[in-house]
């Protein structure tokens, strides 16, 4: 087991190194002076220099690259202007906010988008499988902004079920005690439920607009693969040997049907990384998201170059425990 | 289970194009969804070609005497901050968001179509290399790395369409690459070298046109994501510039009123990127049915 | 045995709603199973005989329905029973085991376990002593160490072991009739014969009775007490196994008999009566192609990876040897047949010799040519390309499935010969009136043509230049025994009119026996015996070879 955990490690390494490359590179081709992107639109040519001087720009690229790498060894990711931080304290004091997010969107969309998909293809033709295809075509085809918009409009202005979208508390409430910086968790650790409902009622509307872009790709799999699972000779085999239905769809077809929903696990993360930047503007809330859009817009570059790296690197670790989990859940990937 | 010979179901002489069409037809009959998604097709591309010169105002006009105006007889779809005609702005806008989404997809099928189908064919050191950029790529969540490019490169509409292409170059690459993989051995290619056809030969007319097929459903679904990306980039200020009308940074502009509830600004931009991609969606599923009946969702 | 048959079949008709309309696959069958006994349904692909099985089980396809008929089982109406009762029954009273072993095994979940489900589904077993039962159910079907076996995966085991398993599943709560649809299929000889061996000990000695579903006639002969002929749907004859050999009545069962490779019977034999006898064969030239000291390597796969061999703990394996120093000649206007299980190297020889696979070492001489030096890669640009051709194993992955009939069999004339247009188009016209393909059907494509056409198809593209060489890859694996019948005694017609030598490659003993002069008996990539075929097949001397011919099932002669 331990084996196999070192070897998928192994090729996350290549991915790291890559990844590294890139970020460097892409601050290197910055059209125009690179020095002066870094010291903001309103820096005078001797801030100008010394930042050159700083980032060792009038040095040669491998020897760029060899002050970029070692600077992230020590956890340097540079320096934001707009708020004068070091970045990589503003992106772990913002990052638990987009986590909790993220995470909480994730769970919905496999809370709702694996039972429809299962349903949906045990009654194929009937009301659930309708359903559910008019929400896989639906929710891939709505941007997840428009839809984030949408929710804001109907539940907020027209409905007012929602509260304003405004962060992750409302005005009245302050944060609980920070052991996770999870509000929900600490709101309950704290046995603090006014919080706890503050927190949660902000977080509703862009929870479920996230949850809605994950539901239709998840969705979609599970049903494909649920199909494809029940279509099979060894369900054939099972139901010849009169095993019980239950048996057939959760012990023989549920197992084996999962597996390419795990599989899939990695790309919905990759779609959810993304739409996580468009939700957070649109609900202003306060992660890493916002962030570099913020940043994004008073040309500061450093904290983009940072939530790019942060990005693939939160990626490649949750890819490579998707890869763990299959590794699990299917004894053929043992024998390599 | 039941094995029918084919001299049951005698048929005409047909053609290979002749085959494919009489297929077409008879799944667009069965399937009104299809035929449906082919004709707002044809509606979003009329739009685009000829949908500026049609409309009733210049997008670009601005009049703050009619700024925020509700839709009514004049303005079928409102005015925005600017007192701009919102319908004009939207058709307008078709001939951008198209065209971006028409040549990243072009440029990624041409660029990962091509390197996937070398690198499963030949193997060896081009699958190598193409797997290695591949999976540099993938590293990244897609969107974020077009984030990244696009932040590095400039706000240009090309860096849009080239961010666009890069970030679908795994996908188109590794459906070439699986497609090739498997045709490599498949009986009628040795056939083929044993009638003398030389291996680039086979590649070019024996591997490439039995997988430009299930390409053509990708590349229908990747345009509607183009255009998704290309709004998304615009929303957060990356892309497309104002004044210029791209649905994603209408959709930005109409987000600040929302809240005070004048809808009709972000609403229909909206509703306008989602038609389109449920277009492509919709077609990049009835061409499956056509392609492939086995791969039915 | 009682008068009461235990699975009584009464006027049975089975359709299926198709995009062409209803299909009747089976029309007004009768067929009857009395306790103990042993009953062949046999029949050629489109019979019905499968879909028989599937409306007596009642697991047919969601398009499937019964039409007509009835099904009585041990007095109970089949057809009406509720779903839930019908559960019960299935797995406890009637039983069923599929072709392609693997394939009908849970791919994730161990082999006992599987076992289990199936124990305690039937209350033939609680939580307790599930799995002492289950290694018990184990042992019975001869699996060796099964305390051990218990905890495998199917991707673990043998084709032929997870048979075993599929047979063990089916008879562990002791069902009174067994339906076994194709059980050998795509199983090399031995592991068949010691697979139905295990079959038939069991069910003979717990007094069952079985359904056994099949295209071979000598499996048929061999292990049936009684055989039902069916043919597009309908039942044609029924009779006792030993009489309808020696006796068929309907014309269609006598067709499928002469059919039948079977000792004694010669290529026209096969035949219906009336057809002309061969043309003398010519006396075998000098040598045509030889064969000396052929090897072919793989590097096995790295175990432990990139880590691993860091750490030096990798050990580092001997290459596997798929084709291990094998030599051979085959002479002008011979035919040589190249026998042996999977797995043995015949393949990997055959593809050496047609140049789409490098040697790893020794020599190739064609015509006085050292052809193993030329890269395969290279070959198809040779002039020698045109003078050796093949006909593949499986017609409808052989064919380009965008390309018509006229195309494949012109590809050749066009890539390697000087012929264009009009007399492109004939000279393929000539081709398939020589393959006793149909002018019409040229401009037809794969999916429109029958395995038959397809494959004659295959044989007129192989000989359109003219080879001096044909290398034939169990060209006959797919197809029905009477198009077989036809295309052997097609591919012998021809090798005579065009003057050309083959190496015939196929794991049928009893069709190379048809077709070769000589015959070489491969295993595990060497040779074990060659000779002249009569010599080989009736006085084998290598023990392999005995062992190969005891266990192929024929029919009485």
């Amino acid at each position: 087991m331990l084996r196999i955990a070192l070897s998928r490690l192994g090729t996350a390494v290549p991915s790291l190194v890559g990844v590294v490359i890139v970020t460097f590179l892409l601050t290197r081709v910055l059209p125009g002076d690179t020095a002066s992107y870094f010291a903001g639109p309103v820096a005078s040519p001797e801030a100008i220099a010394q930042i050159k001087a700083q980032l060792g720009l009038d040095q040669t690229l491998p020897v760029q690259f060899g002050r970029y790498v070692s600077d992230l060894a020590r956890g340097d990711l540079g320096t934001s202007l707009g708020t004068g931080q070091p970045v990589l304290r503003e992106i772990a004091t913002r990052l638990p906010a987009s986590a909790e997010l993220t995470l909480c969107g994730l769970l919905l969309a496999v809370l709702v988008a694996v039972p429809m998909g299962i349903l949906a293809a045990l009654r194929q033709g009937s009301w659930v499988d309708h359903l559910c295809r008019v929400l896989t075509t639906a929710g891939v085809s709505l941007p997840v902004f428009f839809t984030g918009l949408l929710a804001v409009y109907v539940f907020y202005f027209l409905l007012g079920w929602a509260p304003s979208p405004l962060g992750r508390l409302d005005a009245f409430s302050s944060a609980p005690p920070a052991v996770t910086n999870f509000y929900l968790i600490d709101s309950l650790l704290a046995g603090d439920s006014e919080t706890f409902l503050a927190a949660l009622s902000q977080l509703a509307l862009p929870a479920l607009t996230l949850a809605l872009f994950a539901l239709a790709p998840l969705a979609r799999i599970t049903r494909a693969s649920m199909l494809a699972a029940l279509d099979s000779d060894f369900i054939r085999t099972a139901r010849a040997s009169g095993l019980a239905g239950r048996t057939v769809v959760v012990t023989y077809a549920f197992r084996n049907a999962m597996l390419p929903v795990v599989t899939t696990l990695g790309m919905v993360f990759s779609f959810l990384l993304g739409a996580n930047v468009l939700v957070e503007k649109v609900f202003a809330w306060p992660g890493i998201g916002s962030y570099a859009v913020e940043a994004l817009i008073a040309s500061d570059f450093a904290p983009v170059q940072g939530f790019v790296l942060t990005m693939a690197i939160l990626y490649i670790a949750l890819n490579l425990a998707i890869d763990l989990l299959y590794g699990l859940i299917d004894p053929r990937a043992k024998a390599g | 289970m039941t094995d029918m010979p084919a001299e049951a179901f005698p048929l005409p002489r047909p053609s290979a194009t002749g085959n494919l069409l009489r297929h077409a037809r008879h799944v667009l009959a069965g399937n009104p969804v299809t035929a449906f998604s082919f004709l707002l097709l044809l509606f979003l591309v009329g739009c685009a070609l000829l949908g500026p010169s049609l409309v009733p105002y210049d997008p670009q006009a601005s009049n703050s005497m009619r700024a925020l105006q509700p839709p009514s007889a004049q303005h079928l779809f409102g005015t925005d901050q600017l007192g701009r005609d919102i319908l004009s702005r939207v058709v307008a806008a078709t001939r951008l968001d198209l065209g971006i989404a028409f040549f990243s997809v072009a440029l990624v099928f041409a660029v990962g179509g091509l390197a996937g189908v070398a690198a499963g064919f030949f193997g060896g050191w081009t699958d190598r290399i193409v797997g290695r950029l591949a999976d540099t790529i993938m590293a990244f969540p897609l969107f974020v790395l077009a984030m990244g490019v696009v932040a590095a490169l400039g706000n240009t509409v090309t860096n849009i369409v080239l961010a666009t292409a890069i970030v679908n170059f795994p996908l188109y690459a590794r459906i070439a690459r699986g497609e090739a993989l498997v045709r490599r051995e498949a009986g009628y290619v040795q056939a083929a070298r044993l009638c003398g056809n030389g291996e680039m030969r086979i590649l070019l007319t024996t591997i490439l046109p039995n997988i430009l097929p299930i390409m053509a459903v990708q590349m229908s679904l990747t345009m509607g994501y183009a255009i998704l990306n290309a709004a998304g980039l615009s929303f957060i200020g990356l892309g497309v510039r104002p004044p210029t009308p791209e649905w994603g940074i209408m959709v930005a502009e109409g987000a600040s009123f929302i809240v005070s509830g004048e809808w009709w600004v972000a609403l229909f931009p909206g509703l306008a990127l989602m038609l389109a991609v449920f277009c492509f969606n919709l077609l990049g599923d009835g061409l499956r049915d056509i392609v492939d009946p086995q791969r039915r969702t | 045995m009682s008068d009461i048959p235990l699975l009584d079949i009464r006027d049975l008709s089975v359709e299926f709603a198709t995009r062409r309309g209803t299909v009747r696959a089976v029309e007004r069958v009768d067929l009857s199973i009395a306790k103990g006994e042993t009953v062949a349904v046999v029949g050629e692909s489109g019979s019905g005989k499968s879909v028989t099985s599937y409306a007596v089980m009642r697991i047919l396809d969601r398009a499937g329905r019964i039409a007509e008929g009835s099904v009585t089982f041990s007095g109970m109406a089949l057809r009406a029973l509720p779903e839930s009762e019908m559960r019960d029954l299935r797995g406890r009273e009637i039983s069923m085991i599929f072709q392609n072993p693997r394939a009908a095994l849970n791919p994730i979940r161990k082999v006992g376990r599987q076992i289990e489900d199936v124990l305690r589904q039937h209350g033939q077993a609680g939580r307790a002593d599930a799995r002492a039962r289950a290694i018990a159910v184990l042992e019975q079907v001869r699996i060796a160490r099964p305390a051990e076996r218990y905890h495998a995966y199917p991707y673990e085991l043998s084709g032929g072991m997870c048979q075993r398993i599929v047979i063990a599943l089916a008879l562990a709560c002791r069902p009174q009739l067994l339906i076994a649809d194709e059980p050998t299929t795509g199983l090399d000889v031995t592991t068949q014969k010691s697979v139905m061996d295990l079959v038939t000990e069991l069910t003979r000695a717990r007094g069952m009775s079985t359904l056994l579903i099949t295209h071979d006639l000598g499996l048929a002969a061999t292990y049936c007490d009684r055989v039902v002929v069916m043919e597009k749907g309908r039942v044609v004859e029924t009779a006792g196994a030993a009489e309808i050999f020696r006796a068929p009545s309907h014309p269609y069962t006598r067709r499928l008999m002469r059919a039948t490779p079977r000792p004694g019977a010669g290529l026209r034999d096969l035949l219906p009566e009336g057809a002309a006898p061969f043309p003398p064969a010519p006396a075998p030239g000098a040598p045509l192609l030889r064969v000396e000291g052929l090897v072919k390597e793989y590097a096995r796969q790295e175990t432990g990876g990139f880590l691993a061999r860091l750490a030096g703990r990798a050990a580092p394996e001997a290459p596997f040897r798929a084709v291990d120093g094998i030599g051979f000649e085959i002479r002008r206007g011979e035919s040589l047949g190249l026998v042996g299980e999977s797995g043995c190297g015949k393949s990997t020889t055959s593809m050496m010799i047609m140049r789409l696979l490098d040697p790893t070492a020794g020599r190739i001489t064609f015509d006085g040519h050292d052809i193993g030096s030329i890269a395969a890669r290279g070959f198809a640009t040779s002039p020698l390309r045109r003078r050796i051709q093949m006909v593949f194993q499986d017609p409808t992955d052989s064919l380009n499935p965008r390309h018509s009939a006229a195309r494949a069999i012109s590809d050749p004339i066009r890539r390697l010969g000087t012929l264009r247009g009009a007399a492109l188009a004939s000279r393929v016209e000539e081709l398939a009136t020589l393959v006793g393909l149909p002018v019409a059907l040229l401009d037809r494509f794969p999916h429109q043509l029958s395995g038959g056409q397809k494959a004659r198809v295959g044989i007129a593209r192989a000989i359109a230049l003219d080879p001096d060489l044909v290398i034939l890859d169990e060209p006959t694996a797919a197809l029905d025994v009477s198009v077989q019948a036809v295309v052997l005694n097609l591919l012998h017609d021809l090798k005579l009119r065009l003057g050309m030598s083959y190496l015939f490659v196929s794991h049928d003993l009893n069709v190379v026996r048809l077709l070769c002069d000589r015959v070489i008996v491969m295993r595990a990539g060497r040779v074990e015996e060659e000779g002249p075929v009569a010599q080989v097949l009736e006085r084998p001397a290598a023990a392999y070879t005995r062992e190969l011919l005891a266990a192929i099932p024929h029919p009485p002669a």
